[in-house]
């Protein structure tokens, strides 16, 4: 059977990516991250990039590993506060941040993949955050009007996902994965499991594969815990 | 002047917590009002990164590396819980589908407003789900020391920060205090155990109308 999407790697994967384009990653925190396609991204030294991403990794793993090649050239991100190399490198002037209210970084991603450029929320409004754009009131409230995202590739991970690119998440390593998908002009998924067409019910579906244009078996995963707590 | 404690703040929080809410707790002292709700409640803790459903952190043996909250910490879903996407997750939070929000500042003003993300000239982290979190949530209560470190109200006529949502708070309770914002300013309802109606002028830098039913905080 015949998708055309499944490729042998993560190399492979990441294929006809360059220099200056926009790339978006899902996950929250490490959670949920695409660690082949980053460590791929590494590897193939891509530069001058914009990285829409909910946060920016940790030092030496995550996006820390593109930040520490200097691959970055701008962060659109809603929280940074977990890497030391990010805060030296923004310090001194040589990468760009863009903060954006975590829900309207979703909303962004979800709208650009919907086909919708702009859209109206109250989130942000008479902060920074709605500087020098449009703000119009709609029953009495006021909303500042935000742009959407369409990068030129995402970078997801699913837990499961079949040859069509229908894809199942797990637990809360779902977060920005599915809106990362629908962002991506050309949007590459890792999973843990790669099943073949038929497997997946199409109730269980998650995120049907439509979104989904190049799809490979990941490996190694690490899936790192940030902040371990336990109950006695 | 003996203040409250971080977890007697939480405690005062909880009883705003209503039977069926479902309820979003920001980091710090907002965390701990998870512990003081009564256990014939049922109440859903909602937390941004997907999970409806929070539950208590696991056993050593129950560590799932996907499972995490909006802290990044590990933690478990209770019966009933379910898991969605960042978009769905801030259709909740945005559409006022959240009775409560619960979370720190730095200042909040007599208008309702509030800062709590950045400091000029200091290192930014990022808003993260705050500005949709007090843009969204029905109700809005703001947790925090009455003053700072340096002894300076926390409580101001307009915040001096920049903001994280502008008239959006209804309620602060602070270690010395439990004060209302209405359309004229701040309304003195509760004061800790100990201190007087004014202590609490004295260390609040906002007009502060007194409630004529004001009385002792039950902590």
């Amino acid at each position: 059977m015949k998708s055309g999407k499944v490729v042998a790697g993560a190399e492979e994967a990441i294929a006809g990516v360059q220099d200056g384009m926009t790339f978006c990653f899902g996950g929250f925190g490490l959670c949920g991250i695409p660690e082949n396609s980053i460590a791929a991204l590494r590897n193939s030294g891509v530069k001058n990039l914009t990285c829409v991403s909910n946060n920016a990794g940790v030092d030496g793993f995550g996006l820390g590993l593109l930040l520490e090649r200097g691959q970055i050239r701008k962060m659109v991100s809603s929280y940074v506060g977990e890497n030391e190399l990010f805060e030296r490198l923004y310090l001194e002037g040589k990468l760009e941040v863009e903060f954006t209210p975590q829900g309207t970084l979703a909303e962004k991603l979800r709208a650009g993949g919907a086909g919708i450029p702009a859209f109206f929320t109250p989130t942000g409004v008479g902060t920074k955050v709605a500087e020098g754009k449009e703000v119009r009131e709609f029953s009495g409230r006021k909303y500042v009007l935000e742009n959407s995202i369409r990068a030129d590739y995402a970078f997801v991970k699913a837990w499961k996902g079949d040859k069509f690119g229908n894809l199942v998440f797990r637990k809360t390593s779902r977060n920005f994965n599915p809106v990362a998908a629908m962002s991506g002009k050309v949007t590459v998924v890792e999973v843990e499991h790669l099943v073949e067409i038929g497997e997946i019910e199409p109730d269980q579906v998650h995120l049907p594969g439509v979104f989904v244009q190049r799809i490979f078996q990941g490996r190694d995963y690490e899936k790192r815990i940030e902040n371990l707590t336990v109950s006695p | 002047m003996k203040v409250l404690t971080r977890d007697q703040i939480a405690k005062r929080i909880a009883e705003e917590v209503e039977d069926g809410f479902v309820v979003n707790l920001g980091i710090g002292i907002p965390t701990l009002v998870a512990n003081y709700i009564p256990k014939n409640f049922f109440v859903m803790f909602q937390s941004e990164n997907g999970l409806l459903g929070l539950g208590p952190f696991p056993k050593k043996d129950e560590v799932d590396c996907d499972l995490i909250n909006a802290g990044k910490q590990t933690v478990t879903a209770v019966a009933g819980a379910s898991y969605f996407s960042s978009a769905d997750s801030f259709a909740m939070i945005r559409g006022g589908h959240v009775d409560l929000t619960v979370l720190g500042a730095m200042e909040v003003d007599q208008q309702g407003s509030i800062a709590n993300w950045m400091v000029p000239g200091k290192l930014i982290k990022g808003m993260g789900g705050a500005m949709d979190l007090v843009a969204g949530a029905k109700r809005v209560i703001v947790a925090m020391q009455h003053r700072d470190k340096a002894g300076n109200s926390k409580i101001l006529e307009k915040c001096t920060l920049p903001l994280t949502g502008e008239r959006c708070i209804q309620k602060v309770v602070t270690d010395m205090a439990v004060l209302e914002v209405t359309r004229e300013g701040f309304l003195l309802k509760e004061f800790a155990p100990g201190l007087t109606v004014e202590d609490v002028k004295t260390a609040t830098a906002a007009p502060l109308r007194i409630d004529p039913h004001v009385k002792e905080m039950n902590v």
